[in-house]
């Protein structure tokens, strides 16, 4: 299944919710306010790479040069364009958006 | 308000840039206030302090890119810009990943701060 | 949406005549937006209007008109950084005016 989270990690707990029920093996797709859950330094860095062993993470780049943080995706994660978003959801049978 | 009278108005910013418009809206009352002759603080504390990040470009998500216009403030006589240490640090930045100049401050002084003032918007 | 017509080619404007697009702007354009103000353009207009379109492309807004005033008299001579000198230049409101002949949308907060 491919989860899609549109919130920012220390101002909702959208993630956390997401994490915490996702069956291991699914992909997460962070777009919006959630891709900085993805950036090196943020407080959120350690939930997300936890969860590295568990699910497929991604983050949408377009989202990432909006707010200037195209530079400091962690490790571990992928990058997409809106072609790849359309793959993604293409690719799972289902999906869930977490708003 | 009557005439001849300033009030200490503060803004203060806790949102992310383009995620909700909360972060435009403000920037846009501030610059509406700004003609008034008002002693105006801005505050960016939570995830307000992303507002300020450099290189945004947003191009791919067809957004107006607003943060250029912080560095208009200057111009529009506000000059009093307040960043929360505790949340550059939460999210990995530091002064020189911001756009403009600010004084960082940590929360206890900017509750201080917030008390002193008449009124205090939030966004 | 209402839309003006110049040398040919159709521009798309708000209800009040300001131009939709920036980037569409040219000097004929500008000078078609003088024209139905009824502003004759001379060498003193087209330096503001460069300014604003300067201050635009820094900026992405529209200055108001105390903003406008103090930053052209620091750019161009503090002769100039008068609402008196911009007011003959443009007789209803330099920012307003002189915005819309630039392709600049209503500075935020003029209304």
């Amino acid at each position: 299944m491919l989860h899609i989270v549109n919130k920012s990690p220390l101002q909702r707990t959208t993630l956390e919710s997401c994490l915490r029920v996702a069956a291991p093996g699914g992909a997460i797709l962070l777009i919006e306010d959630a891709v900085y859950a993805a950036t090196k330094g943020n407080e959120a860095e350690g939930k997300l790479r936890d969860a590295l062993s568990r699910f497929k993470v991604y983050a949408l780049v377009p989202d990432l040069e909006a707010r200037g943080m195209g530079d400091r995706v962690m490790d571990g994660v992928s990058t997409v364009d809106y072609g790849g978003f359309v793959d993604l959801v293409a690719e799972h049978k289902n999906c869930q958006s977490w708003l | 308000m009557s005439e001849g009278t300033i009030k200490k108005f503060m803004f203060v910013n806790r949102t992310a840039p383009y995620g909700t418009i909360y972060a435009l809206e403000s920037l846009e009352v501030v610059l509406i206030t700004a003609a008034f002759d008002q002693d105006v603080s801005l505050v960016f504390m939570d995830d307000g302090v992303f507002q300020l990040k450099k290189g945004q470009q947003t191009k791919g998500i067809e957004n107006k890119n607003f943060s250029p216009t912080y560095r208009a403030l200057d111009g529009y006589d506000i000059e009093k810009l307040y960043v929360e240490e505790e949340a550059l640090a939460a999210r990995g930045l530091t002064e020189d990943d911001l756009l403009v100049d600010v004084t960082v401050m940590s929360r206890a002084e900017l509750g201080k701060l917030m008390d002193e003032m008449d009124v205090v918007l939030s966004y | 949406m209402a839309s003006i017509e110049v040398n040919g080619k159709s521009y798309e404007t708000d209800e009040e005549g300001y131009l939709v697009n920036l980037a569409e702007w040219n000097e004929e354009v500008g000078a078609y937006l003088a024209q139905t103000e009824s502003v004759e353009l001379t060498d003193q207009h087209w330096e503001v209007i460069n300014f604003l379109r300067d201050y635009y492309n820094e900026f992405q807004i529209a200055p108001a008109v105390r903003v406008l005033t103090k930053a052209i008299g620091k750019k161009l001579g503090p002769e100039k950084g008068t609402s008196q000198y911009l007011y003959d230049l443009f007789p209803y409101g330099p920012a307003k005016q002189a915005c819309k002949i630039a392709g600049l949308p209503k500075p935020t907060g003029c209304v």
